[in-house]
């Protein structure tokens, strides 16, 4: 409700004069929601095809899988709304996991390890948001450079070593053994849908949230509007560095393993998860269901290949191609669309 | 605006100093937590005259799919396979990192494998799924590189660092007669293997045999093809007179062996080592190289494969001591720790190198 998308397509739907009708054939083409069917036809799918897919074991299983570039989705949702991205979160993830590590080593209680590893998440999302809002470079140079950086100060901390003996009083809470009583949900999992909704809130009924979608549609605008542009886009930098550094700490208990190089490559999952949700590139459109669906997608999506032997080289192919089809799609929507209301209007196309 | 993020930001850091100042007095540390050692599998009685079943699923993880060298162990393991009429399948991650193999075990759980053979990226990251394999039933080898020892039954080794580096100063005292300045050409400083190799292969040369043979100095190339040419070079222009290199790296002796094979020592010089027969067939063929050694791949995934399915069978429980039959390889032992070894190293020469296509 309220995005900035939404106003526009219910502003399309008003002008060529379908009303309630036009605007819930409009919902129905939004690529969103397409994605959102796309998932409960895999699953559906899934269930009748494969066996073993339906296990509460697997699906506990396949959510967990994919639980950290899930909640590092959410920050991401709202920094590309803005017009903004961080490509340092797996570096920050890696990071986090090697301060884990190498403190745990050094013989520090875990209760101080946590704070300090979120400590250093906020750190490196500060520097990100200096970056991008004091020295006024684009997020996407600063954040390629700081992706370098970090996973090098996470080589520097752990060096190639693996650390491994994390206490089970915390690490069971984040296995895919242990679920909800009764549910196939994990605790990491539960975590993530508890943070996804208030990621909702924020973004779809809160003024914070209509801010995003202005600066991410007219930076300028939005600044002569009031709104405090760069104090929210460093805002924004810092809440991802804390959680790409908590996922760190997850990863960390969930594999029994702290080592410099975990995650690599997780920021284009989180950013392939985004664009799947229909997320412009451009900021300024898109729902944080998407995002939550597209990231659900890629995951499920991946353990039903799996379960039926599909090898990697074709999986990686299935997303790519998803991932075209959901930058191409609603392109190729709003042309068709664009072009039967300008010829209902009578002007030459 | 800039003095009240300020103001935030020493709230913020107070407010953690304080977690950690309450979190330091008492908390779970390192020395605090006991380890489990819980010993897995091993409960079953072993009935050693059980037959093989027949139908038996395997699955082979490898570190990454199309490593070359993990596909000729695999392929040859699922040959194994047919032999005693199981099945088996190759499944794995395209890149060999620390957790990419676990969703791929949690996968052939679900579709009910009689065993897992894996190569471990990370001896931890996989522990809890093969743990979770093992008690519902399915047998774990690991092979080519082992998992924490209590998240498998088995190991495959190889072959035991001590036959490496004694045997490839064997091979080479033999090629120069017990004579001579020798030099070794390893990879990074810090590698494991490579430094247990290089301490046996030093243990070795205390023999009487090898009191004229007199090893002069340990170069690093890092595993890097440039850096163990222009140790290569080093090593000659400092001991002209050098009779024999040693290069228990595959990166190493290629290296060396293709400078070698350019300049005026060739010939002269003996390089032994451990290489693939592709990177050395060519200095085989024009004589820069005499022989090298290396474990036949196709071995190793052959008794991996009779090794899951004597466990599969009830045939062995891992425990030491039990025996079990590996085809055409023979019996084989299972020794402390579950650790089963493949055996001498092979040695590739002018006259067996054809054979092999790895």
């Amino acid at each position: 409700m309220g995005t900035a998308a939404e106003t526009r397509e219910a502003a399309d739907a008003a002008r060529s004069g379908k009303g309630r009708a036009g605007r819930v054939r409009s919902m129905a083409l939004r690529w969103d929601t397409a994605v959102g069917v796309l998932l409960v036809a895999v699953i559906v799918v899934g269930l009748g095809s494969t066996d073993g897919f339906g296990s509460a074991e697997n699906l506990a299983f396949a959510f967990n899988d994919i639980v950290e570039v899930a909640v590092i989705a959410l920050p991401m949702t709202l920094l590309v709304v803005a017009g903004q991205v961080d490509l340092s979160v797996a570096s920050m993830l890696g990071l986090g996991s090697a301060l884990t590590g190498a403190l745990w080593n050094a013989g520090w209680a875990f209760e101080t390890i946590v704070p300090v590893v979120l400590l250093a998440g906020v750190a490196g999302g500060l520097l990100n948001g200096w970056l991008v809002t004091r020295v006024g470079l684009p997020s996407l140079a600063v954040t390629i450079g700081t992706l370098a950086l970090y996973r090098g100060l996470a080589s520097v901390a752990l060096g190639s070593d693996a650390v491994t003996d994390f206490p089970d009083t915390y690490a069971r809470w984040t296995v895919d053994t242990t679920t909800v009583p009764g549910t196939f949900l994990t605790y990491p999992v539960l975590l993530f849908a508890v943070l996804a909704v208030i990621t909702a809130v924020v973004l779809h009924a809160t003024g914070f949230g209509r801010s995003l979608f202005a600066i991410g549609s007219q930076e300028k605008a939005a600044y002569f509007a009031g709104i405090r542009v760069k104090r929210i886009k460093l805002l924004l930098f810092v809440v991802t560095g804390l959680f790409a550094s908590f996922t760190g700490v997850l990863f960390t208990l969930r594999y029994g393993s702290a080592r410099a190089d975990n995650g690599l490559g997780f920021e284009m999952l989180v950013i392939a998860s985004v664009l799947l949700g229909g997320i412009d590139f451009d900021g300024g459109k898109g729902t944080l269901f998407g995002a939550v669906a597209g990231v659900l997608l890629i995951g499920v999506l991946k353990n039903l290949l799996t379960l039926n032997d599909v090898a990697n080289e074709v999986q990686v192919i299935v997303t790519g191609l998803l991932l075209v089809a959901s930058v191409l799609t609603p392109r190729v929507i709003a042309a068709v669309v664009g072009r039967r209301h300008r010829r209902a209007a009578g002007t030459p196309s | 605006m800039m003095l009240r993020t300020a103001a935030t930001a020493a709230t913020a850091a107070a407010a953690v100093s304080l977690a950690l100042a309450l979190a330091a007095c008492s908390g779970t540390t390192k020395d605090s937590v006991g380890k489990d050692s819980v010993k897995s599998g091993a409960t079953a009685k072993a009935d050693p005259d059980a037959p093989l079943k027949k139908g038996l699923k395997l699955a082979f993880l490898p570190k990454q799919i199309n490593n070359p060298y993990e596909k000729i162990v695999d392929d040859a393991g699922i040959a194994a396979a047919l032999e005693y009429g199981g099945t088996g399948k190759e499944v794995g991650p395209s890149d060999a990192g620390a957790s990419s193999q676990v969703s791929y075990i949690n996968t052939l759980i679900q579709q009910r494998q009689d065993a897992i053979l894996v190569a471990a990226n990370d001896p931890n990251a996989v522990c809890g799924p093969l743990k979770q394999a093992m008690k519902k039933g399915i047998k774990v080898v690991a092979y080519d590189s082992d998992t924490a020892k209590d998240c498998r039954q088995l190991f495959i080794n190889q072959a035991s660092s001590e036959q490496i580096g004694r045997s490839l100063v064997q091979h080479l005292g033999e090629q120069i007669g017990h004579k001579g300045k020798i030099a070794i050409l390893s990879a990074t400083q810090n590698a494991t293997n490579q430094n247990t190799w290089i301490g046996f292969m030093q243990d070795e040369l205390k023999l009487p045999k090898y009191k004229d043979m007199k090893l002069v100095k340990v170069a690093y190339g890092d595993d890097a093809d440039q850096k163990s040419f222009q140790q290569t070079q080093g090593l000659m222009q400092a001991y002209p007179d050098l009779k024999g290199i040693i290069s228990p790296t595959t990166v190493g002796i290629a290296a060396a062996a293709r400078y070698l094979s350019d300049s005026s020592y060739k010939g002269k010089v003996v390089l032994n080592g451990l290489g693939t027969p592709n990177q050395m067939r060519k200095y085989v063929k024009d004589g820069t190289v005499g022989q090298f050694s290396l474990w036949n791949p196709e071995e190793l995934g052959h008794l991996g494969s009779y090794a899951a399915a004597a466990l599969a069978s009830g045939q062995i429980t891992g425990a030491q001591g039990e025996k079990f039959k590996a085809g055409r390889l023979g019996e084989y032992t299972v020794g402390k720790d579950g650790e089963v070894i493949l055996g001498e190293p092979t040695v590739f020469d002018r006259r067996n190198i054809d054979k092999f296509d790895f």
